[in-house]
């Protein structure tokens, strides 16, 4: 929504952080991981260019606020455990 | 106190009774003695700021906006390239409304490598969002620093600003100064506060994204910022009078243009010059004036209306060129005066590039130019004064 100039701040500040801007919208692909053939590796946490996948005992969880479903844990992972599935498909 | 100091010196002074928190430069000729002078005033104590030696003028600005992004007054200084390697980060310091002051040793641009004064480096920042003020003299440097805090501090304006001293005319030539006592430019400008910065416990985004629906407020908050620095500067310029007993002519001045038929208008150290030359055409007889471009942002389009509608002729002396157009103030003067009733008859003088003496003989005869064109009725001509194979100016 469309601030009037006299409502918005002199000084271009953000008074939320960035995790308050929901960006996973834009994703067409998801991940899907395969709990059972994961090796705990934790490369595709590591390799996530935005922090998207939590470690539960070691093995990912996605947070689908934030993928964008770029694939890069999918084409990291050395098990082949996550699958990249188009949105919208089971 | 009166004390013989250059230029350099004088910047230093201004800064040092500014009290500036946060002093971030790389050295350049002919800016250097600035930083040495300020490395001294904090070696020895008489300065109390963090001195920030960094390893390019793109980082001496960007060292600048975060420490005054912390709430701390910040001053740098530099010169010609370097002032052009900081162009980003100029961008910055105005978008994020951030008042440094900056003083800028105009030199001209590289190739053919010069060390020597012309306006080229800054002109070209004109359109990121800092306030420019061309000096005269030494006197003028250091009162103009410590007044552009106050400008450029107050809410209503929150905008970088850049003093411009010509090289070694101003930088390395020794002129009697006036050092205000510290208690008094104390008393004339507060500590800064700005409305937002760092803070512990209050956590907050600088500089982050924002979408197309958003943009155009923001650069709009920043045009009204710079038009309000047109009437702050006038004022502030009147509470310093009021202070110490000098002024130094606004956005605008004007030297013996009552009942001129015809005005020289220039910036800088050059303007010093052709008043001597005023005076002395005016002991003829002769009906001229000059008017200096003292703030070049914002620019005094209504000052130059006002004395356009009353003049018959107005030659613009620009220490540069905008290749492929003219001189930067004078396109300025021709728009400001285009929607006037009355307009004079105006000529461009391109001169002293590169640290060329402009003699009061070359001033002279560029005064009898506009005379002519004035007469003929000729317009909106660009000529280079002062150029080996152009006989007509060739001394």
């Amino acid at each position: 929504m469309t601030k009037s100039y006299e409502e918005i701040p002199l000084t271009p500040i953000a008074d939320m952080p960035s995790t308050m801007n929901i960006t996973g919208l834009w994703r067409v692909i998801r991940p899907v991981v395969d709990k059972k053939k994961c090796k705990k590796c934790t490369i595709c946490w590591k390799f996530c260019p935005d922090a998207a996948i939590v470690l539960v005992e070691g093995v990912p969880e996605i947070d689908f606020r934030f993928c964008k479903g770029c694939g890069i844990c999918s084409h990291e992972c050395p098990s082949k455990c996550i699958v990249m599935v188009k949105e919208g498909s089971d | 106190m009166r004390s013989l100091m250059t230029g350099n010196y004088a910047s230093a002074y201004g800064a040092k009774l500014s009290r500036a928190e946060v002093i971030a430069a790389y050295p350049i000729t002919p800016q250097t003695s600035i930083v040495e002078k300020l490395a001294e005033f904090v070696s020895t104590g008489e300065l109390n700021a963090k001195f920030v030696p960094v390893e390019s003028e793109h980082s001496a600005m960007a060292a600048c906006i975060a420490a005054e992004t912390a709430g701390a007054r910040t001053y740098t200084a530099t010169s010609s390239h370097g002032l052009t390697l900081m162009h980003e980060v100029l961008m910055w310091a105005s978008g994020a409304r951030l008042p440094i002051v900056m003083t800028n040793v105009s030199r001209a641009m590289a190739p053919p490598w010069s060390v020597w004064v012309d306006h080229m480096d800054s002109i070209a920042q004109r359109d990121t969002g800092w306030l420019q003020f061309f000096c005269q003299s030494n006197q003028e440097v250091l009162d103009t620093i410590i007044m552009a805090y106050k400008i450029c501090e107050s809410k209503g304006v929150m905008l970088p600003a850049m003093i411009i001293e010509d090289a070694f005319i101003l930088s390395h030539t020794s002129e009697p100064v006036d050092i205000p006592d510290q208690e008094m430019v104390d008393s004339f400008l507060p500590a800064y506060a700005p409305e937002f910065k760092i803070e512990v416990g209050k956590p907050m985004g600088f500089g982050s994204l924002v979408k197309p629906d958003q943009y155009m407020e923001f650069r709009y908050k920043a045009m009204l910022g710079m038009k309000a620095a047109h009437d702050r500067i006038l004022r502030v310029e009147q509470e310093f009078k009021q202070v110490f007993g000098r002024e130094h002519g606004g956005l605008l001045e004007l030297y013996r243009c009552e009942n001129a038929e015809v005005v020289l208008l220039t910036a800088g150290s050059v303007a010093a010059t052709a008043k001597d030359v005023v005076d002395s055409m005016r002991s003829k007889g002769v009906p001229v004036g000059l008017a200096r471009v003292r703030a070049f942002r914002p620019f005094p389009h209504d000052e130059i209306r006002a004395l356009g509608s009353r003049v018959a002729g107005l030659g613009v002396l620009d220490r540069s060129y905008t290749f492929g157009a003219a001189g930067a103030m004078f396109s300025e003067v021709k728009a400001s005066l285009y929607n006037c009733p009355k307009r004079p008859v105006t000529k461009n003088y391109i001169a002293g590039l590169g640290g060329r003496d402009i003699t009061p003989k070359t001033i002279e005869r560029v005064f009898e130019d506009i005379q002519l064109v004035t007469k003929r009725g000729e317009e909106s001509e660009v000529e280079w004064v002062d150029v080996a194979g152009l006989p007509r100016w060739w001394r």
